[in-house]
């Protein structure tokens, strides 16, 4: 009892610090930095829907990630308001989700890693070198952010707030869908995909659902980095990036609810705050995967969770299957 | 032209060999999605070119190479791959953190600037065929290609390694309870897939030059031949490799605009139709 | 100088902060490296000042992503409150932070090449002081039409904006002058293997390249080796006959004629002292890059000579920016167009072998190229920017 009541007194303290943060720490740029951490935990978390609930391990999500960014960039230089633009977004990230789902899922395991790697790569293809709609590399630029509901975004602070609410909806949704019959079904065909067949769950239709949700709210994501930077290029969806997100949601720990935000806090803080004070950041940040996969290799939520209770009993692996083990 | 681009279709299916088999061979065994590989690959140019600005020959220095690579293989496995007990997840975020650190130490290193790898003596010169001229080395490459392929060949087949390596990759438990130390196998293709890497890096070096990037360059390309081969066959990677070499030869003149697309195309279809690769079997 | 004019800061000795865009991690630190060495070496040469005043240097890598360029730029200007900028290294990174500089009204010396920088995008707060992707290669297109005496040329160029523009500048003047651009070439920026490429070069005079990063290394070397080099001889834009690239380069390209806004081997005494500088510390012959950042050096401490050391007031400080004009630089000498553009000297240099070791030697300097070249400004820029299919190509042959 007193664990889950800990548990619920935690998560309301931390998002009332996330909150209150813009009041105590002031400096804009800190909240940019902020603001830029919760866009990439939305993006970790869809993706974790997949890798850690489905067990399926994509290396071509950026690509579903920028691609918002890229209907609503060329729908608002095309002429369309921002509201239109929105919604175009919305459908061709819905669009382009069920379609990469519905090839990627033609494989599981290695393979499915395989098979996104080379969609992703076709996409970014396609971003950089079809210059007339893309405008290649040099990417496409929106003029100002929207303003939802009449509301200015244009600060820092105001912002902020547009990305943290988006976050609590995201994290609300993800953490309801794991308790949910759905959540239940999505583990179930990672780690007993034969006898959810048995059971008589369409486990290729679970999986593609997982897979439609991971990319939705990746793409979300990608469409608030659009409004934030104002711009959106193939940088973002190359193998780099799609990796990053990866990196994020593994070294956070996969398939808990706050592994993403602390990967992504991990990776952001990093590349745009630690980069400032260690020029050899890079390095850092690949000896802290190094160091993560010899301590915990769970990943950081769970594995501290693990350091807490204590080192008695033998390391506990987390029953996820290696996807080769069931490659057919 | 055509004739050309036959001849650099086989050229570049040997170097993409000398790229994919080690990652072929990690791959069939441990089922280990090596991310690192690029950087093996990469790091082994780099060591090559120094051991040869001590004034190494060329071979020597590729042998040299080739064993230190070993060394880090089998460092990296003993040391941080095995206690992961085959979690892929786990592998891919050690793999891409070794990655990082290997990619950020090279620039410490070696610097950014691109750097040249002199052909060995006796191989700088052109072949001439029919008024056409062709570069000696590359012809050579095609050649140690050929000669490291026979070789795993031989060891696969005929040798007790190999026929334990067979049995791994068959069936590792059922290897396990015959008696296999599958644990010691892992460590052994471990090492020898880090080794073809370096030693692929240095004989690449004449070719490509060796700067930062190359490895996130020669990873995907590694990947491709894999797919397209059959993952758990050293003949598909060969035959995977020369198909990639004409597709890429052939493709960028005759589709220039599905240059960016032109071979992760065949792969997704590959992967979408035959997953198991063109040469592979079903497991 | 008169006291009263000075502001606070100046009295009580504040060094001035310029902020600096740079890359230390990934593929492109090459050039945060080549930066940082021509940087120290100015700063060494000036005793750590500029226009009289102390500078301090605040260094923020953006790892050469457009995204981190941005995150930086509001650390440099909002966090650190840095009087100005200079970098970012990459053109795609200036384009993605060009209209934050606008708002934040901060001065920013700026090396990307993209065209519309300081054409029809023009950022008022924004000088390049290095070329246009299209300013040295439109004296190529001169030079290969009118002394080399070329007439029909295949081009071949990385297939990104910067590569696009350097090609369209080649081949207008090219074409204007009465030669043919008959054969374009464009391989990806990542491309394994140049060899289909360069089996496609036949029946031409000429090749010009448009190539960067260790590109030209590769192609350069394939080109030799496939025999093509002895018949077709090469000539390329400003990033293939760098300087710095010289030591990654072998007898495959001897003879490359290139043009570039800098030479080491410009006699000018400041060059000659910068050249012998980076020699004696880094063992290195400097290329572009470095003389970006000793150009940039000599540009800032020139600018606050004229505010009498004052950077608070940008407006001022802005157009002291734009008002420069130097004589003696590693670049040669130099001043602005109004849109903040350089205007100076353009060398076409030539690739030799002198005592077992390459070098460029100068055979021609065009004096004051514009990047407008000789065409009248409001009709350049009332076409459209140069890109993979501007100007057309009317003499494609297959």
């Amino acid at each position: 009892m007193t664990a889950g009541y800990s548990r619920i007194l935690a998560v309301f303290a931390f998002i009332a610090i996330l909150v209150t943060l813009p009041l105590w720490i002031r400096d804009t740029f800190y909240v940019n930095i902020a603001s830029q951490i919760l866009i990439w935990s939305i993006a970790a978390m869809g993706l974790n829907l997949l890798v850690g609930y489905a067990g399926l391990v994509s290396l071509g999500h950026a690509s579903l990630f920028a691609i918002g960014g890229y209907a609503v960039g060329i729908a608002i230089t095309s002429g369309f308001d921002q509201l239109t633009a929105f919604v175009i977004g919305l459908a061709i990230i819905l669009l382009i989700s069920a379609i990469f789902g519905a090839l990627a899922l033609r494989s599981t395991g290695i393979g499915f890693l395989m098979i996104t790697l080379a969609i992703g790569q076709i996409l970014w293809g396609v971003a950089y070198r079809w210059v007339s709609l893309t405008n290649g590399d040099n990417g496409i630029s929106i003029p100002a952010r929207p303003q939802p509901f009449g509301l200015d975004i244009e600060g820092p602070t105001p912002f902020y707030y547009l990305a943290l609410a988006v976050f609590i909806l995201a994290l609300a949704f993800t953490s309801r869908l794991v308790l949910s019959p759905l959540g239940a079904a999505i583990r179930g065909t990672r780690d007993e995909p034969r006898r959810m067949t048995a059971l008589g769950y369409n486990v290729w239709l679970t999986r593609y659902i997982a897979f439609v949700m991971s990319g939705f709210l990746s793409g979300i994501a990608g469409l608030l980095f659009l409004y934030y930077n104002g711009f959106v290029s193939p940088q973002v969806l190359t193998v780099q990036s799609s990796s990053e997100i990866l990196l994020m949601v593994l070294s956070g720990g996969s398939a808990t609810i706050f592994g993403p935000f602390v990967g992504a806090l991990v990776i952001v803080f990093m590349k745009n705050v630690a980069s400032s004070f260690v020029e050899r950041w890079s390095l850092v940040l690949g000896l802290i995967f190094v160091l993560i996969i010899i301590f915990i290799p769970e990943g950081i939520v769970p594995g501290l969770a693990r350091l807490k209770t204590g080192f008695g009993g033998a390391r506990r692996i987390r029953a996820v299957p290696a996807p080769s083990g069931e490659a057919s | 032209m055509w004739f050309i681009l036959t001849i650099n279709s086989v050229t570049l299916g040997g170097l993409l060999f000398l790229l994919s088999a080690g990652f072929s061979l990690i791959f069939g065994l441990m089922r280990i999605p090596n991310l690192t590989h690029g950087s093996f690959f990469m790091l082994g140019g780099y060591l090559g070119v120094t051991l040869i600005r001590f004034g190494l020959n060329f071979w020597i220095a590729a042998i040299l190479t080739a064993l230190i690579m070993a060394a880090i293989g089998v460092t990296v496995e003993r040391l941080l791959l095995r206690p992961l007990g085959g979690n892929a997840m786990q592998q891919v975020l050690l793999t891409l953190g070794l990655s990082f650190i290997i990619a950020d130490l090279s620039l410490m290193i070696w610097t950014g600037d691109p750097v040249r790898v002199p052909t060995p003596p006796g191989l700088e010169g052109t072949a001439s065929l029919f008024a056409l001229q062709f570069p000696l080395y590359r012809l050579a490459v095609v050649g140690i290609a050929v000669i490291i392929a026979v070789g795993l060949w031989l060891m696969i087949e005929r040798t007790r390694l190999g026929a334990m390596i067979r049995a791994g990759v068959d069936d590792a438990p059922m290897a396990r309870v015959v008696g296999i130390r599958v644990s010691a196998l892992f460590s052994v293709v471990f090492a020898l897939g880090a080794a073809l890497a370096g030693f692929a890096g240095l004989m690449a070096g004449p070719y490509l030059s060796i700067y930062p990037g190359l490895d996130s360059e020669m990873l995907p390309l590694a990947l491709i031949v894999v797919i397209l081969g059959g993952t758990n066959s050293l003949l598909g990677a060969l035959v995977g490799s020369f198909i990639i070499g004409f597709l890429f030869n052939f493709g960028q003149v005759l589709f220039p605009n599905l240059a960016y697309v032109i071979l992760f195309l065949p792969m997704l279809v590959i992967l979408m139709f035959r997953p198991q690769g063109l040469f592979g079997r079903l497991t | 100088m008169a006291a009263g004019v000075r502001s606070p800061a100046i009295a009580q000795g504040a060094p001035v902060r310029v902020g600096q865009l740079t890359i230390k991690s990934g593929p492109l630190a090459q050039g945060g490296l080549l930066i940082e060495q021509g940087l120290a070496t100015f700063l060494k040469d000036s005793g750590s000042t500029i226009g009289g005043r102390k500078v301090e240097i605040v260094v923020a890598d953006t790892g050469g992503s457009p995204a981190g360029a941005r995150s930086k730029v509001q650390e440099l200007v909002e966090r650190e409150k840095v009087d100005l900028i200079i970098g970012p290294i990459t053109a795609t990174e200036m384009l993605a932070i060009s209209d934050y500089i606008r708002r934040a009204q901060i001065p920013i010396i700026n090396l990307g090449g993209a065209e519309d920088l300081t054409q029809r995008h023009a950022n008022p707060w924004m000088i390049r002081n290095v070329c246009s992707s299209g300013q040295a290669s439109h004296a190529m297109g001169d030079f290969a039409r009118k002394e080399l005496g070329h007439n029909r040329v295949a081009t071949i160029s990385d297939d990104f904006a910067f590569g696009h523009e350097q090609v369209a500048g080649f081949q207008r003047v090219f074409e204007d002058e009465g030669g043919k651009v008959v054969r374009k070439l464009w391989p990806p920026l990542i491309t394994p293997d140049y060899t289909p490429y360069i089996a496609q070069i036949q029946n031409v005079d000429a090749t010009f390249m448009g190539f960067t990063g260790s590109n030209p290394v590769k192609f350069m070397r394939a080109y030799a080796e496939l025999g093509v080099k002895k018949t077709i001889p090469l000539v390329g834009g400003w990033t293939t006959g760098d300087d710095a690239l010289l030591k990654s380069l072998g007898d495959e390209a001897v003879g490359l004629h290139s043009a570039s806004i800098y030479a080491a081997t410009l006699q000018t005494d400041s060059n000659k002292r910068f050249v012998a500088a980076m020699l004696k510390d880094y063992d290195n012959v400097p290329g572009e890059y470095a003389a970006w950042a000793y150009v940039t050096g000599l540009c800032l401490d020139a600018a606050l000579r004229t505010t009498g050391g004052d950077v608070s007031d940008k407006k001022k400080l802005m157009e002291a920016l734009r008002g420069i004009a130097l004589r003696d630089t590693p670049c040669g000498t130099f001043h602005f167009d109004k849109y903040g553009n350089i205007v100076g000297d353009i060398f076409i240099k030539r690739i030799d072998r002198k005592d077992g070791k390459l070098s460029n030697t100068i055979v021609k300097t065009y004096p004051e190229v514009s990047q407008f070249w000789t065409y009248p400004e409001e009709a350049f820029l009332a076409q459209p920017v140069y890109s993979r299919d501007f100007p057309p190509a009317k003499n494609l042959e297959n």
